[in-house]
């Protein structure tokens, strides 16, 4: 078998692509005014700056609203089914290593049937981005809770409230080894922009939390955190090597707890300063837990560190095996072993 | 040496111990031995679930049955003529199935007061001592204690020294049948490599077992069994599962694709995992999964990119698989999923072989969802099964179920070892450019433009310029792949991906069927591992005057075109099984034919007598 791989990487394009490029010819299908449009336009208006070829970005999505993404941008796509995104994925990903692939999934699709998934890939680290739309509800099924939904969600299946306790994705990513995480929301296209940047600049699994309105079945869910008059009170916007402040011109601080964690200071506190890069997972977990501390809701790169990828790792070592053993003879692996010759009877033709 | 030799034309031993005795390395090196030696060898492994049941136990204990013979053989052989039993718990197990006159080696050492009530024997009762051996013939060896003694120049520990014992009964029977015995020394050498001294020790252990039985007067001369005739060639001993990988690599190799498999571990299907893992050199990788569904999401991904995509697991696992194979039946991409069955429903009896998943693998699926099924016959057979489903997989741009079963895939029989150039071709013709033309006459890509010939979808993979396109499990508009609701269309796709899978039965080979003097009017139409009980019954049958033919299927789905033709020839057909008739159901269904059907669950093979019974009996009522 030759050693040089199936496809040859494609060259970067001649002329930089625009969003126009990777808008396909499909009719969008979401419900009018549903978050998802101002993400796929985001995303649109950012895959140009990738510099890659519309050909070698690969879209995988698994069921659900945000599922039908793949179908709406002009690049290889698969949607595939509930919850599985992020192992095809990988198995495209592992065997392509010269593809930028990306999951998209929602809260339903990549924390409840497929949360055994999402785990095993963010620990491994494979080279995916993984956008997760978080609306706290189910909406293709039309309208049941999901396992982000505030416990006591009065929904279809629960007309006297929920009763279950719901995932922090971003603690559960964390908590999964990913090495990259972070949030952001639908409506805020420039901070979206910015952090799917941070996310396709890093090497391994990215998730990207993105707070995403289902204007149907979960109106207003993310409303604080959006709303001129509330989301300064209730947003801390992440920024590597800054001191955390949030409130209407940053008054307010976010400071070290005595437990252990992080909660909101007063004003003249000396803010604790947001270190992204730092190996311990644990300040980006105290992080993803400061609303429950009473905090605000940071928004932007939680954690970015980088570590060996999975299918870094698989090509090195399939490199290193054939180096050392040269490619494989299948005729020499049929008759390796003990074999014995069976020879032609005496006159006849030998074969 | 003075002692006569007898000669014989063919022998059947059982190997039996713990869990912990190798008893499955000394079946082993006996096979190997056998066929170096020249006889034609049939093996069958026969080991507990429990990795170490309590050790001296009846679930501790594990077996390993050979038929080796001076002519071909098909099966490990309905009954042993030796017995090798290493403690009251082996003996015991395996007593029930023995004839009379067999002969049975004791290790004396093991039979302890403790270890016989461990065995279930009454206190104070042996078995070697109250008279219920009798009618066999007897061979009361020390092994334990002759071993220790022949390894007392090397300084082991008592317990290592007397782990030494499998191989001194191992050369005890390679006295007792002239094995050669220049490759076991060779591979204890290898095994131990790291260790010499325990190399050595095993090689002296060996040894002392061969030359006591040179000097002991107990087992005469020893027997014969003269070389079998076979076909000219180069051969191997070669299990299913080692046969079947390898097919996969030829396969890959043949296409010209890299090879991906995803897979989960599981009994009786780990080994395939395993002998891929060892081939990386080959442009194989393999993806240990979080679970069985990841296995062959992977594989499916991997497809998508332009790889072979291949899942390998057993009946449990591939129930877990469903939903994928689905997506695979939509998505139109080349995967094949490997079921090595087991015994079931649910865990079952996962080291007993069954063939029991076969409607799983027609029909396990939701909606009308077509995959072509095959089945391999004989542990080498799972290399050309394995090759002939990457072959479908790939031409017809399909998920391939290939079955397997727990018998193959740990059975060992000689295999001629194929030249490269014996295989088929394979091509995966990717799509490289447009296919159509739009509305306006600009060229254009449509991913589900199919082959007029063979119905397949192009393979267009991500990197290829001007062929981006969205795959998914929604039904398509036929050629442009487009997502579509329509009533007509979706009659038309799922009619058409029926369409697909028969076509293949276009471009398989006529039936074998055997049936030497030509004028039989019962025939026996097997599937799967009863290919070689089936055989051997039909070669007793014959040798006692009686006529019946045989033909055996691969494809089960497509049946092959002359099936039908087939079975309306005979009188009679009869359809064993190691189910409850879940082919006999299907012929029935399908052709107007009065299938009779024969049906065992035990978790083993058919035995070759049961066989012949059956056969005689509806032969004799035509
Ligand atoms: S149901 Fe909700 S999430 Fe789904 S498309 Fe409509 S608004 Fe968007």
């Amino acid at each position: 078998m030759s050693d040089t791989p199936l496809l040859t990487i494609a060259e970067r394009p001649a002329s930089p692509p625009s969003a126009r490029d990777f808008r396909s010819d499909q009719e969008v299908r979401w419900c009018p005014g549903c978050g998802d449009y101002a993400i796929l336009a985001a995303v649109q208006g950012f895959l140009p700056e990738l510099g890659l070829r519309r050909e070698n970005i690969v879209f995988v999505s698994g069921i659900g609203c945000s599922s039908r993404f793949p179908y709406y941008l002009d690049t290889y796509g698969m949607h595939s089914i509930h919850g599985r995104a992020p192992a095809i994925a990988t198995g495209l990903a592992v065997s392509r290593p010269d593809l930028s692939v990306w999951v998209v999934t929602g809260d339903g699709d990549a924390l409840s049937i497929g949360g055994n998934h999402l785990i095993h890939a963010l620990r491994r680290n494979v080279n995916l981005k993984i956008l997760l739309f978080n609306n706290r509800i189910y909406g293709l099924t039309k309208g049941q809770y999901s396992p982000t939904s505030e416990t006591g969600k009065i929904t279809k299946s629960t007309p006297e409230g929920s009763l279950d306790h719901p995932f922090n994705p971003v603690s559960l990513a964390l908590g999964a080894e990913a090495g990259f995480v972070a949030r952001t929301l639908d409506s805020d296209r420039k901070h979206l922009t910015s952090v799917l940047r941070a996310a396709a600049a890093h090497e391994g699994t990215a998730l990207v939390e993105i707070y995403q309105n289902c204007n149907i079945f979960n109106d207003g869910a993310f409303e604080r955190l959006k709303a001129p008059g509330t989301r300064d009170e209730h947003v801390l916007r992440l920024e590597h090597g800054a001191p955390m402040r949030y409130g209407p011109a940053g008054v307010r601080t976010v400071v070290r707890d005595p437990g252990g964690g992080l909660r909101p200071g007063a004003a003249d506190d000396a803010a604790v300063v947001h270190d992204a890069h730092t190996s311990d997972p644990v300040p980006a977990f105290a992080l993803s837990r400061l609303p429950e501390a009473g905090g605000p809701t940071p928004i932007g790169v939680f954690r970015s560190v980088r570590r060996p990828t999975y299918d870094g790792a698989v090509a090195e070592q399939g490199r290193r095996v054939r180096a050392a053993r040269g490619p494989g003879s299948v005729a020499d692996l049929l008759g390796g072993g003990d074999t014995w010759t069976v020879p032609a009877p005496f006159g006849s033709e030998a074969r | 040496m003075s002692q006569r030799v007898t000669s014989v034309s063919r022998v059947v031993i059982r190997f039996a111990g713990d869990s912990g005795d190798g008893m499955q390395l000394v079946g082993d090196r006996f096979t190997a031995q056998s066929t170096l030696f020249g006889n034609d060898v049939s093996t069958f492994p026969d080991f507990p679930a429990e990795i170490r049941a309590p050790g001296g136990t009846l679930p501790g204990v594990s077996a390993f049955q050979i038929q080796f013979a001076d002519h071909s053989v098909s099966t490990p052989g309905d009954a042993a003529d030796v017995l090798v039993a290493m403690n009251p718990a082996a003996l015991r197990a395996n007593l029930g199935g023995l004839p009379r006159g067999a002969d049975v080696i004791v290790d004396t050492d093991e039979f302890t007061g403790r270890n016989l009530v461990k065995a279930g024997y009454p206190a104070g009762v042996s078995p070697l001592a109250d008279g219920s051996l009798a009618g066999y013939r007897v061979h009361a060896v020390a092994l334990t204690a002759l071993t220790v003694g022949a390894l007392r120049s090397f300084d082991l520990p008592r317990r290592d020294a007397e782990r030494g014992r499998n191989m001194f009964a191992l050369g005890l029977l390679s006295w007792m049948y002239h094995r050669p015995t220049e490759a076991t020394v060779a591979f204890l050498r290898e095994k131990f490599a790291r260790r010499p001294e325990l190399a050595a020790a095993n090689v002296a252990a060996f040894t002392a077992g061969w030359n006591y039985g040179e000097t002991t007067e107990s087992f005469g001369g020893g027997y014969r069994v003269a070389s079998a005739p076979r076909e000219p060639g180069r051969y191997r001993t070669i299990t299913g599962n080692r046969a079947l990988a390898y097919g996969l690599i030829a396969a890959a190799d043949r296409a010209g694709l890299p090879l991906f498999l995803g897979s989960y571990p599981i009994t009786p299907a780990s080994d395939i995992l395993h002998e891929l893992s060892r081939q990386r050199h080959f442009g194989v990788t393999t993806f240990q999964a979080e679970d069985e569904i990841a296995g062959i999401g992977a594989a499916l991904g991997a497809s998508f990119g332009g790889s072979l995509g291949v899942t390998t697991t057993s009946g449990p696992g591939l129930a877990l698989k469903s939903e994928t194979i689905g997506l695979a039946v939509s998505l139109e991409l080349p995967l094949v999923i490997v079921d090595v069955q087991r015994g079931g429903p649910s865990t079952g009896l996962p080291t007993k072989t069954e063939q029991s998943d076969l409607l799983q693998a027609l029909y396990g699926r939701n909606g009308e969802s077509p995959v072509p099924v095959l089945a391999a016959s004989s542990p080498g057979d799972c290399f050309g099964a394995a090759v002939e489903a990457v072959r479908i997989a790939v031409t017809y741009r399909t998920p391939v179920v290939l079955l397997s079963d727990g018998y193959l895939a740990n059975g060992s029989e000689p295999w001629r070892v194929p030249e490269v150039d014996e295989l088929p071709v394979i091509a995966p013709a990717f799509a490289t450019g447009p296919n159509a033309v739009d509305a306006d006459g600009t060229p254009c890509f449509q991913p589900y433009l199919r082959d007029p010939d063979t119905l397949a979808r192009p393979w267009a993979v991500p990197g290829t310029p001007g062929l981006e396109h969205r795959v998914g499990g929604l039904e398509k508009a036929d050629r442009t792949g487009e997502i579509s609701y329509d009533a007509a269309n979706h009659d038309h796709m799922v009619r058409t991906r029926r369409a697909k899978v028969d076509r293949i039965a276009r471009g398989l080979p006529p039936l074998v069927v055997d049936d030497p003097g030509g004028r039989a009017e019962v025939l026996v139409l097997g599937w799967g591992s009863t290919a070689g009980p089936i055989a051997a019954a039909c070669t007793e049958v014959r040798a006692a005057g009686g006529a019946v033919a045989r033909a055996h299927l691969r494809h089960l789905d497509p049946f092959p075109a002359d099936l039908g033709e087939l079975l309306g020839r005979y009188r009679r057909v009869l359809v064993p099984e190691m189910n409850l008739g879940q082919l006999a159901g299907l012929l029935r269904a399908r052709y107007p034919v009065d299938v009779e059907s024969l049906t065992q669950v035990r978790g083993m093979p058919f035995k070759v007598a049961e066989l012949r019974t059956a056969i005689e009996k509806v032969a004799a009522d035509v």
